[in-house]
């Protein structure tokens, strides 16, 4: 059976012909992922996507009509990088407009993950939720105060879908190698190598050298391995390479935790059977007694403004904590009878400034955007201007580059749930859905 | 002594979830892993980031020469006051430790 992946990440793009070499031999199903949490809490909180609509609507365009030539089921994880119902509706709108351009029907699945704030409140009652990290503990009022929150799924909707003939498949918020992973399954490969090649594959071509995650990738899967071998010709999969791809963004290079158990890589062989193509073997599964799914859920902190600068003068840097203690109070001073202090917060984000320039990002977070403008105003104008001993530079102390200063950054977002929740079943937050379009 | 960098081929950092963050020592040789494995200890890493030495881990990965180590972030990804959304910028203070 023969796996295609168009690339890392939706919309990151991909070499057309490489795609096209791909599906120049039968495809038995194709994927990509379309999402991640590094980008930050924001896009979840915003509920924006953070990849652009251009470019996620080129990659699919491309790649559409060749999977429903091949009849390759086409599976999509995580919608719009935070993977929310509206990221969810998003992506259908770019891929039922492409439909319509091309004249294209298909049937349509559709797994929303989004949890209510009653869910988790409920499993927290419960002692079902997991801490993962000490830094982030978990109270009643963090899951009330969040404003979307989103279950990681596994493989158990997206094989629905697959039983119900979907010819492609939006994901709401997915575990990245469920893509993979649950198409494997769902034919009865061995779910070792099935969760190994996904956490290989849900990259694109970032296992091969030369290294890209903007490229095609193709898994070949058999009874007892799995082989690698990138579309495009100019990059080749080496061992090394495909073996060193579990420790990237992992906490253990020999474990992959799944909301279905662990995929251990203790005993896997790699092996380089020609020039551009890695066999992969020993990789093994073992079921976990409770399932888990990872929730993650974002609030607002506040509103933004920043203002970037520059100093270059020894002095003034030396004596920077100085102006930045001589700032706060005068900022506390200056908005006593307007706001109360808790209603903002100030950072002073720095680089470099030992040796010679220092680059410093005065960040305010206000309780309203208002709250925001004035406390960055405050602080700017008094830390441009902060006499401080020893002073020669007395015209400014910082370096603009922008007219304006100041940036109105808007909404800002932290995450307020990173748990595992205990599940009954792995279909517990699924809303699966299936619907014709082009029809 | 040299600095631990300097015995590597790949020495980087990422965030391993928003929650934690994960760095990646690649090796040209077994016999480099193998001196800086002997060598490396969980209270340096513990001194030059300031995180407790119990919630530190480091994982040997032969397959590729390779050591791991991960621990949580202090500052979640995102939080108000981190600085580094992704964690790929993290590395200095490990690549400086001398071995």
């Amino acid at each position: 059976m023969k796996i295609v992946a168009l690339n890392g990440l939706l919309g990151y793009g991909y070499n057309k012909e490489a795609l096209d070499i791909a599906f120049s031999e039968k495809v038995d199903y194709l994927g990509v992922d379309a999402g991640s949490t590094d980008p930050g809490p924001y896009y979840l909180g915003s509920g924006k996507s953070f990849t652009d609509r251009g470019a996620v609507k080129r990659d699919l365009a491309l790649a559409l009509p060749k999977a429903l030539e091949h009849k390759a089921p086409f599976i999509i994880g995580t919608a719009g990088g935070a993977g929310s119902s509206e990221h969810v509706a998003w992506l259908k709108e770019i891929l039922v407009e492409i439909a319509l351009e091309k004249n294209l029907s298909f049937k349509l699945g559709i797994v929303l993950s989004d949890v209510s704030a009653e869910y988790v409140i409920d499993k927290f009652k419960n002692g079902k939720l997991l801490n993962m990290s000490d830094e982030m503990p978990i109270d009643n009022q963090a899951i009330e105060e969040s404003t979307r929150i989103v279950s990681q799924i596994g493989i158990a909707p997206i094989i629905e879908l697959l039983k119900k003939d979907a010819d492609v498949i939006i994901c709401g918020r997915a575990c990245d190698t469920a893509i993979y992973a649950a198409p494997c399954i769902f034919e009865g490969y061995r779910e070792g190598l099935a969760f190994h090649m996904a956490k290989i594959m849900e990259c694109g071509a970032m296992c091969s050298e030369p290294v890209a995650a903007a490229d095609v990738m193709q898994a070949y899967m058999y009874d007892d391995y799995f082989e690698l071998r990138p579309a495009n010709p100019i990059r080749r999969c080496t061992v090394d390479r495909v073996a060193a791809h579990t420790l990237y963004e992992q906490s253990n290079p020999y474990l992959i935790f799944e909301p279905d158990g662990v995929c251990d890589l203790t005993n896997s062989k790699f092996i380089q059977v020609d020039e551009r193509t890695v066999r992969v073997s020993g990789s093994e599964f073992k079921e976990a007694e409770e399932k888990t799914l990872k929730l993650e859920g974002v609030r607002c902190a506040g509103y933004r403004t920043i203002c970037p600068a520059t100093i270059y003068d020894p002095k003034t840097i030396e004596n920077f904590d100085f102006i930045i203690d001589t700032v706060k109070e005068f900022v506390k001073e200056n908005t006593k009878e307007t706001m109360p202090l808790d209603s903002y917060k100030i950072f002073f984000k720095t680089s470099g400034g030992k040796e010679s320039s220092m680059g410093v990002v005065l960040d305010v977070v206000g309780k309203t955007q208002e709250i925001a403008d004035t406390v960055c105003a405050l602080a700017r104008s008094r830390m441009l201007h902060c006499d401080y001993d020893g002073r020669k530079s007395s015209a400014g102390n910082l370096a603009f580059p922008f007219s304006p200063s100041d940036i109105h950054v808007g909404e800002v977002y932290e995450f307020s749930i990173f748990h595992l929740a205990k599940v009954d079943s792995l279909l517990e937050t699924a809303k699966i859905m299936i619907e014709e379009v082009g029809k | 002594m040299k600095k631990l960098i300097e015995y590597t081929k790949i020495l980087r950092s990422k965030n391993a979830g928003p929650l934690f963050i994960t760095f990646d020592l690649i090796f040209n040789t077994k016999e480099d892993m193998e001196y800086v494995e002997q060598r490396l200890k969980k209270s340096d890493v513990s001194k030059v980031y300031g995180v407790e030495e119990e919630k530190i881990d480091i994982i040997s990965y032969g397959v590729v020469n390779s050591i791991k180590i991960t621990f949580p972030r202090k500052n979640i990804s995102g939080s108000l006051a981190d600085n580094d959304i992704y964690g790929c910028q993290q590395h200095m203070p490990l690549a400086n430790i001398e071995i």
